[in-house]
């Protein structure tokens, strides 16, 4: 409170002194002009020291009383001691200014001030002929019900609506192109989890989505009835292989899942920005904005949120930044690439340890889909086909290796110095017993500290589905 | 007689002729004359089409003034310090007074500041009066006309009234030396005695620099309904409410402080610049003067200025067409200001919001440091421009005296 009074003393146009200057140089000037002016200023000092004495102003009772000709109902003391709500419960009508009287309702809680008389009386002097408005007190209007209207906020909702969409006509991306975004998958307790997270930054997404969900080990029943809820396109395809358990294993059957999902775009010719969604990575809204400025392939940066289970190792000043995407010199091109390469990494999912990403991820790269199509207009030397690839069975770290020329990748999200998704593994320990669809029937059970975050998988135990 | 004739039919010709040439003369003129219409005329260059003379004051009225306070090249009136150094690098500059068709005189009246950083306008009347004298002492083109082809920068809240009460401005009106010439000011209120027929209005100014660093991408959703930061009472000086702002302020607060589409209160955020641009409308209410640099930082923001003061006159009010652009409310109005802004047609709405983002705009509301052109600089030499060429009524006849040298209130008189 206190900083909010300085704070106005500091924003105001005069302070009390200067209002203190200006009455006494007309005070003093006006008591050597003439008798009345004198008078009036003994007057004014009586009303003063009156209103002192008494706590409120007195000068307003002798006016109304002098120069009350209309009888309102209303006591003396309703005019003194303003109060807030009941005026205006009982009046129906807006409070205006009764400004020819030299009374005035205002509705504050007018706390009995020491003003000086001379303000209340020296009023309604018009600005000149021919203009209505008048220098001096106005009473302040206040409606009878003067809280929101639901259907006007619902109005302005939709006028903001509107807004918003002219912005998006004016600035935004013109003639969006849509999404296909392949996700390798398999069954483990956080699958549901990983993919409903997914599914949901691809909800909010406002463009055509057409969902690629390769599933190793087959297709199976809940995740189809998980898709059948996100509300766009989905192809389920399933992958007839296990997924193994040691990290690298993994990275490169996820590779060779997406290259599975690559051959259905060429396939069926599907036409797009392809974006390598996982399943537990994190999508930023913006990414999907920064995305339709791609022409063939395009490389954002990737934070990586890796989890390490020795805190010590953390907090180390030779410790890179976690974040994995082009590197830009300074006018803008891409000259090479930021990896994230701390000493120790994990080896096993189930490992104590950080679960590092390979050098570039997948999940960082965007690709025009006519990329990968037999053929398409324009499509460009530089791209090796997809068969190739698979055949000679070669090195699929990343979509780098469809390439002939690294060069030609665009550098997107103002030059990588933009992060727009972070990887991220987590998985359940082996041993962690987590209850079954996620609904707790004994408390004792959750209670009992289980540890997320290590890297461990279900073993071949628990084959139904608990996540 | 046959030769009568046909020299009379020659000069008949010939004067057909003629008047046709001076049709063609007119219409040329004319269609000059209707491409200046609202919006056009921002556009104007006004290099070439008028000449003015800087006269040169000792320091002791602008430069002395400004070292001994330098906060005055930040604050909201200092607009009169900028327009004098464009005009000292101007190429309508010109230093023969005899081309010259406008007079500028640069003394910096709103310079005396409290340790607040406002604007004491005490001292004000008797350093123009000083300057005044000086002008018509040591140059012939003051007494020429009296004044009536010389133009001042007064952007106090009143103009040239020099009071910062509205009372006590109005008692002592514009100031007599100055009945005659042009006056450049933020004030303007229609039938009001501080405005004078004939001022160009400006906008206060805003710093450009600031401004320009706090702009964030244009595709930022606008999700703010209303937006308003400032004072809903004066509680130093009128703590009881009505008089500040003719309650109108207060209104605003009572009537929609607890409603969510209006995002408005007293603290001053570091995001202000931000949010105005994240914002539909902008309340421009009026406060103890009718202006406020919120119109100019609605308008370089794209923020809808919603003008809450009856019978304001807006700044360039003859070049930027203001209905099409803002929102306009009476006082009488706020109650219901909600419903009004709520039944704005989203066309209209839209098609104002396009209109705000035309740069010639948001460029005729600055002053930036150097001038470019379509600033207010440049409006204000396009004003001036519109006002010639000067009437010969406005040369005096010899030993004709039109001013008072002794009217106004005896401070007045006193030497500066």
């Amino acid at each position: 409170m206190k900083l909010w009074m300085m704070q106005q003393n500091l924003n105001n146009r005069r302070n009390n002194n200067f209002r203190v200057n200006g009455i006494l140089d007309s005070g003093v000037e006006g008591v050597y002009k003439s008798p009345p002016a004198l008078f009036y200023f003994v007057l004014h000092g009586l009303f003063c020291l009156f209103s002192l004495v008494m706590g409120f102003r007195f000068a307003r009772l002798i006016i109304f009383l002098f120069l009350s000709t209309n009888n309102n109902s209303t006591s003396i003391t309703d005019y003194l001691y303003n109060t807030t709500t009941t005026p205006i419960l009982t009046s129906p009508t807006v409070i205006t200014t009764n400004v020819a009287n030299g009374l005035t309702l205002d509705s504050p809680p007018a706390t009995p001030t020491l003003q000086n008389p001379d303000t209340v009386s020296n009023q309604s002097t018009p600005v000149s002929t021919g203009s209505h408005i008048i220098v001096g007190r106005h009473g302040i209007q206040i409606r009878a019900w003067p809280h929101p209207d639901p259907i006007e906020v619902m109005k302005a909702h939709r006028i903001m609506e509107r807004v918003q969409a002219g912005q998006r006509l004016l600035y935004g991306i013109k003639n969006p192109k849509p999404l296909i975004v392949i996700t390798p998958t398999y069954v483990r307790t956080f699958q549901n989890l990983h993919l409903t997270g997914l599914m949901h930054s691809l909800m909010l997404a406002p463009y055509n989505v057409t969902w690629i969900v390769v599933e190793a080990g087959g297709p199976t029943r809940e995740t189809a009835a998980l898709l059948a809820k996100s509300g766009c396109r989905t192809i389920h395809i399933g992958f007839d292989q296990r997924m193994p358990i040691l990290w690298e294993d993994r990275h490169r059957m996820e590779s060779r899942m997406r290259l599975r999902a690559l051959r259905v775009v060429r396939d069926q010719r599907l036409d797009g920005i392809v974006v390598f969604g996982d399943d537990s990575n994190i999508h930023s809204k913006e990414l999907f904005d920064e995305i339709q400025s791609v022409k063939w392939i395009g490389a954002v940066s990737v934070g990586i949120l890796a989890h390490s289970g020795n805190p010590d190792e953390q907090g180390d000043e030779n410790s890179p930044l976690p974040v994995q995407g082009p590197a830009c010199n300074s006018s803008g091109n891409l000259v090479g690439w930021n990896t994230f390469n701390p000493l120790s990494h994990g080896e096993k999912i189930g490992d104590n340890e950080t679960v590092l990403p390979m050098k570039l991820e997948w999940a960082g790269f965007v690709l025009n889909s006519r990329l990968v199509w037999k053929e398409a207009e324009g499509k460009p030397e530089w791209v090796k086909d997809l068969e190739t690839l698979e055949n000679d069975g070669g090195d699929l770290e990343s979509p780098l290796s469809l390439l002939k020329n690294g060069s030609v990748v665009e550098p997107l999200g103002s030059c990588g110095s933009k992060v727009l998704l972070w990887w991220l593994r987590v998985e359940a320990r082996e041993d962690g017993k987590f209850p079954s669809g996620w609904i707790a029937d004994s408390p004792s059970e959750i209670t009992s500290g289980k540890k997320v975050g290590g890297t461990q998988e279900h073993k071949g135990k628990h084959t139904d589905k608990t996540g | 007689m046959k030769v009568s004739i046909y020299a009379f039919v020659v000069l008949l010709a010939y004067a057909s002729l003629l008047r046709i040439g001076a049709e063609e003369l007119e219409q040329s003129q004319q269609t000059e004359r209707i491409s200046g219409s609202a919006g056009d005329v921002l556009e104007d260059d006004p290099v070439g089409r008028l000449k003015v003379f800087v006269y040169d004051l000792p320091s002791k009225y602008n430069k002395k003034i400004l070292q001994k306070d330098p906060r005055c090249l930040n604050h909201m009136f200092a607009a009169e310090i900028y327009m004098h150094r464009f005009l000292l690098s101007s190429p309508v500059r010109t230093l023969n007074p005899e081309e010259a068709d406008w007079f500028y005189t640069p003394v910096y009246t709103t310079c005396d500041l409290t340790p607040n950083g406002l604007p004491l306008p005490f001292k004000s009347p008797r350093m123009m009066r000083s300057a005044i004298q000086l002008i018509s002492s040591n140059w012939p083109y003051w007494n020429r006309t009296a004044g009536a082809d010389h133009f001042f920068v007064t952007p106090h809240d009143f103009g040239a009234c020099f009071h910062y009460q509205e009372e006590k401005a109005i008692e002592r009106g514009i100031l007599s030396l100055l009945q005659r010439a042009t006056l450049v000011q933020t004030f303007g209120q229609r039938n009001h005695v501080c405005l004078k027929e004939g001022s160009i209005t400006i906008p206060p100014y805003a710093p450009p620099q600031k401004m320009q660093s706090h702009l964030i991408p244009p595709d930022t959703p606008r999700s703010i309904f209303v937006y308003f930061r400032g004072l809903f009472y004066d509680v130093s000086n009128d703590p009881e409410g009505g008089y500040y702002a003719r309650g109108a302020r207060a209104s605003v607060w009572e009537n929609f402080k607890d409603n969510p589409l209006f995002d408005i209160s007293t603290e001053h955020p570091v995001t202000y610049y931000e949010d105005m641009q994240r914002a539909v409308f902008c309340l421009c209410p009026l406060g103890w003067a009718p202006w406020s640099p919120r119109l100019v930082e609605g308008v370089v923001f794209g923020c809808i200025p919603v003008i809450i003061a009856d019978d304001i006159v807006l700044p360039f009010a003859d070049a930027i067409p203001w209905e099409e652009i803002g929102v306009f409310v009476a006082e009488k109005d706020v109650p219901n200001l909600d419903a009004i802004l709520t039944s704005i047609p989203p066309e209209v709405i839209l098609r104002k919001q396009r209109l705000l983002a035309n740069p010639s705009m948001k460029q005729a509301m600055l002053f930036p440091q150097p001038a470019q052109p379509g600033d207010a600089f440049h409006q204000i030499l396009n004003g001036l421009a519109r006002k010639l060429p000067h009437d010969n009524s406005i040369y005096l006849n010899p030993g004709e005296k039109i001013l008072d040298w002794n009217a106004g209130p005896s401070g007045d008189l006193k030497p500066w």
